[in-house]
C-alpha cells in the first residue's frame, strides 16, 4: 500500500530521515517507535506531502504523493491540533469532514453513535467550540474524524499521548477493530512501547532518521524493544556501527 | 528591562516568516513618513505668514486655536484607521519573572514615540517660534502653548489606544460616541453650539495663563494610567476566556447548499467570519465604509474628474474583498495542514474563496445603489467598478495570496493583537485601485465617458471569461508554494 524508496529529508545539512526502502502492505497495522528526533513525524509529514523530501519518493497506493492529489480521497490522518478547525463545534467538524468524504449528516450521526463510550459524554452536544475543549478531548475528536468515510489508510501521530488511561484502553480497542478485517492500513507512532506492541502487527524502530529495527510483533517484542531502548543509552549509535 | 523588550521585538521582526515583505513595506513607509514630515514642516513654517496675510485683522494664534478641536477629531479618526499599536506577545512572558506593569509600561511608552506623535511637532514648533518672535505674547506663554499642544497629541495617542481596544472588543460600544460626535458636528454646522469656538477660547485663556498647562499634562497622565490599569487587568491568559463561556453558535447557513460541491467550503468560510472577531470586524468595516461616498459625491469639485469616482466605487464595492481577500489563505493558517491533507482539491478550495468574495462585491454593489441620488453616472461607475473587482481584482488578490505565509491568529483575543491592521494593509491595496482609475481616465480623456465605462467593464468581462484559466494558474501558484506556506503558518508571533 505504502512504499518509500531512497527517502531522505535534510534540514540544514542534517539528515533527519533516511530510509532506503520501506514497504507497508495493505491492511497492515504498522507501528513506528523511536526517541524524540527519530523522524517519526517527519515520515508522516512526508507521507501527507506536508513537507518535501530531499530525495526519493513515497508512494501511497502507487500514487506519488508529492506529485498528485489522488491519494487524498482514501487517506485520513490526525497529526496534531493543526488538523482541527478551532471555531467549529465537534459535530460541525465531523459533518464537515463527512462532506469531504461523501458521508451525509445521517451517516455521520450513525457513525458517531459507535463512539459514545470513547467520547465519554465530553464531546457531543456540549455546545462548545473545539478551541475551548481540553487537549485530550481535542485529540479524541481528531482521531475519530480520521476514521470517517472508511479510509484505506489511517495515519495517527502519537494517538495515545495526552489521553487518560480509560480512553487509551478504548482507543486500543478501536484500532484493533479497525485492523481486524485487514482492509485498513493503519500507521501509528508512539512513545508507549506497551500500547504499540499491543495494537500493531509490525513495529519499525527509527533512530536519528535511520531504520534500525523491523519486527513482526510477537510475545517477545515488548521485551526486545525495552532492551533496545534501555541499552541504547550507553551503546554506540547505529550510524557508527 | 526595556532593552530586553526591544531586543525581543527586533528578533521577532527579523526572524518572522515574511521578513522580506516587512522590510519592503517599511522602506515604503519611511518614504511616506519623510514626505509627510516635509509637507507638515512647510505648513508649519508657512502657517503664520499665510494667516497674517490672508486675515490681517485676526490673530493667527487665536485662529489656530479654534482649529485645534477639529484637528483632534481628525487626528483621532486618522489614527484609528492607520496607527498600528505596538504589539508585544505576552503569553511567553507571563510565567517569567517580569512585572506585569513593566511589560504594560513598555507597550504604552513605546506608543508615545510613534511617528503619528512626531508629525504635529513639525507644525507646532515652527508656528510657536513664529508666534514668539512676531506676536505680542510672552515667550513663556508660547512655550506653555507648545507644551499643551504636545500634551494634546499624546492624549489623542492614548485615547486612540483605549478606543481601539473597546472597538475590537465590542463594536456597539462605539455607536454612542459616534452619535455624540455627529450631534456636535451638526450643532457646529448650524452655528447653534460651536464646540470648536469654545475650545479655542479655552486655548486662548491658557496662553494668557501659562500655568494652566498643568491641566493637559494631568490629562495625559490620567489617560496613561487608565490604559495601564486597563491593560494590566487583561494581562492574564484567561482574560479572553470570560466571554467564551457563551454557548457555541450553531447556525448552519443551509442556503449555501445551492452551491453544490463548493457548499461545505462556503459554509466553512461563513462560520470562520461569523465566529472569529478578527474576520468579523472586516464585515463591520465594509458596512461602515459604504458611507465613504458621502465624502465625495456631495462635493462638486470631484464632478470634474470622474475617474476619481472609480476609486470610490472600487473601494466601496471591494472593501471586503481587500480586507478579506488579501489574507487568503492566512485565515485558514491554524489548520492549513488539515486543509492540505484532507480530501479537498486545491481548485475547489480557491474557487469557494473567489465565490465568497464575488458575492460580497455583489452585495456591496447593491448597497451602494442609493448613491444614484447624486447622479446616474455614479451608479454606472459603481456597477462597472464592481464588475472590474470581480473580474480582475479577485484573481489578482488570490494570486497575491499565494505569497502569504504569515499566520493570523483567529483564536487569540484581540488584546494587543492588531496583526495587519496598520498602514501596511492599506498600501497593499493601492495597485488594486490605482490601475482601474488609470484605465478609466485613459478612455475618458481620449474618447469619452461612455467609452470609459465600456472599457472598464470590458476588463471585468475579460477577467470573467478567462476566470477558469486564471484560476488554474493560481492553483498552480498555490501548489508550488504549498510547503513554504505550511512551514510559514507554523510560526507564531507577529
Amino acid at each position: 500500500m505504502i512504499t518509500a524508496t531512497n527517502l531522505s529529508k535534510i534540514y540544514g545539512g542534517t539528515k533527519v530521515l533516511n530510509i532506503d526502502h520501506l514497504d507497508i502492505p495493505a491492511g497492515q497495522s504498522f507501528g513506528l517507535v523511536g526517541n524524540n528526533g527519530a523522524g517519526k513525524t517527519t515520515f508522516f509529514s512526508l507521507l501527507l506531502d506536508l513537507i518535501q523530501p530531499s530525495s526519493g519518493n513515497i508512494f501511497n497506493n502507487e500514487i506519488t504523493v508529492s506529485e498528485s492529489e489522488e491519494w487524498k480521497p482514501f487517506t485520513a490522518s490526525f497529526i496534531d491540533e493543526s488538523f482541527l478547525i478551532g471555531y467549529l463545534t465537534p459535530e460541525e467538524y465531523f459533518y464537515f469532514v463527512g462532506e469531504l468524504r461523501g458521508a451525509n449528516k445521517a451517516d455521520i450521526d450513525n457513525f458517531l453513535s459507535n463512539f459514545e463510550d470513547f467520547f465519554h459524554g465530553e464531546i457531543l452536544g456540549r455546545r462548545k467550540y473545539l478551541r475551548d475543549l481540553s487537549k485530550g478531548n481535542q485529540k479524541k475528536v481528531g482521531i475519530i474524524a480520521a476514521l470517517i468515510g472508511n479510509p484505506k489508510v489511517v495515519i495517527l501521530d502519537e494517538p495515545f499521548a495526552n489521553l487518560d488511561p480509560t480512553t487509551q484502553i478504548r482507543l486500543k480497542k478501536i484500532i484493533k477493530e479497525l485492523t481486524e478485517n485487514k482492509e485498513t492500513t493503519v500507521l501509528i507512532s508512539s512513545h508507549d512501547l506497551i500500547h504499540v506492541t499491543e495494537v500493531c502487527e509490525r513495529i519499525v524502530v527509527l533512530d536519528k532518521g535511520e531504520l534500525v529495527k523491523d519486527i513482526n510483533t510477537s510475545e517477545a517484542t515488548l521485551n526486545e524493544l525495552e532492551n533496545y531502548f534501555s541499552r541504547e543509552v550507553g551503546a554506540t549509535h547505529p550510524e557508527e556501527l | 528591562m526595556f532593552k530586553r523588550f526591544l531586543w525581543l521585538e527586533w528578533k521577532s521582526f527579523f526572524r518572522s516568516a515574511s521578513v522580506g515583505k516587512n522590510i519592503g513595506l517599511k522602506v515604503l513607509l519611511i518614504f511616506l513618513a519623510l514626505y509627510f514630515s516635509v509637507a507638515f514642516l512647510v505648513l508649519g513654517i508657512g502657517l503664520y505668514p499665510l494667516l497674517r496675510e490672508t486675515f490681517p485683522d485676526k490673530d493667527p494664534l487665536q485662529m489656530v486655536n479654534r482649529l485645534v478641536l477639529l484637528w483632534v477629531v481628525f487626528d483621532l479618526g486618522f489614527r484609528f484607521m492607520m496607527q498600528s499599536l505596538p504589539v508585544l506577545d505576552i503569553k511567553p512572558l507571563l510565567n517569567l519573572p517580569i512585572a506585569r506593569r513593566k511589560a504594560v509600561n513598555f507597550v504604552l511608552i513605546k506608543s508615545m514615540y510613534s511617528f503619528f506623535n512626531f508629525l504635529p511637532l513639525f507644525i507646532i514648533i515652527p508656528f510657536g517660534i513664529f508666534c514668539i518672535y512676531k506676536a505680542d505674547y510672552g515667550t513663556w506663554n508660547l512655550i506653555a502653548w507648545m507644551m499643551t499642544m504636545i500634551a494634546i497629541t499624546q492624549c489623542v495617542n492614548f485615547l486612540n489606544f483605549i478606543i481601539k481596544k473597546k472597538f475590537t472588543d465590542n463594536l456597539k460600544a462605539l455607536i454612542p460616541a459616534i452619535l455624540i460626535l455627529i450631534v456636535f458636528a451638526v450643532l457646529e454646522y448650524f452655528e447653534i453650539f460651536e464646540a470648536s469656538l469654545w475650545f479655542g477660547k479655552m486655548m486662548n485663556f491658557l496662553v494668557i495663563n501659562p500655568y494652566l498647562t498643568i491641566v493637559p499634562l494631568i490629562l495625559v497622565f490620567a489617560l496613561y494610567k487608565w490604559n495601564q490599569l486597563n491593560l494590566t487587568s487583561k494581562f492574564y491568559l484567561d482574560a479572553g476566556l470570560k466571554e467564551k463561556q457563551k454557548d457555541a453558535n450553531t447556525h448552519d447557513f443551509v442556503w449555501t447548499k445551492k452551491f453544490g460541491t463548493l457548499a461545505p467550503f462556503l459554509q466553512q468560510d461563513l462560520k470562520l467570519i461569523w465566529r472569529n472577531k478578527r474576520p468579523k470586524t472586516t464585515i463591520y468595516m465594509s458596512l461602515i465604509l459604504l458611507g465613504y461616498g458621502m465624502f465625495f459625491y456631495p462635493n462638486d469639485a470631484y464632478q470634474e474628474f470622474e475617474a476619481f469616482y472609480v476609486f470610490v466605487g472600487i473601494f466601496m464595492t471591494g472593501i471586503f474583498m481587500i480586507n478579506f481577500g488579501q489574507f487568503v489563505p492566512s485565515w485558514d493558517a491554524s489548520y492549513y495542514p488539515m486543509i492540505m491533507s484532507q480530501n479537498i482539491p486545491m481548485k475547489d478550495y480557491l474557487a469557494s474563496k473567489a465565490l465568497l468574495i464575488s458575492i460580497s462585491v455583489v452585495i456591496l454593489a447593491i448597497l451602494t445603489t442609493p448613491y444614484i441620488y447624486f447622479g446616474w453616472n455614479i451608479l454606472l461607475i459603481n456597477m462597472v467598478a464592481a464588475l472590474y473587482n470581480i473580474g480582475v481584482n479577485v484573481p489578482i488578490l488570490l494570486y497575491a495570496g499565494s505569497f502569504n505565509k504569515k499566520k493570523i491568529d483567529l483564536d487569540k483575543s484581540p488584546f494587543m493583537n492588531y496583526q495587519g491592521t496598520g498602514a501596511t494593509q492599506w498600501l497593499v491595496s493601492i495597485p488594486l485601485m490605482v490601475v482601474p482609475v488609470f484605465i478609466f481616465w485613459l478612455f475618458d480623456f481620449f474618447i469619452g465617458f461612455e467609452a470609459a465605462i465600456i472599457g472598464l467593464a470590458a476588463f471585468g468581462v475579460i477577467g470573467l471569461l478567462f476566470r477558469a484559466n486564471l484560476m488554474d494558474y493560481i492553483v498552480g501558484a498555490y501548489r508550488k508554494r504549498k510547503h513554504a506556506m505550511i512551514n510559514g503558518f507554523k510560526q507564531t508571533g507577529e
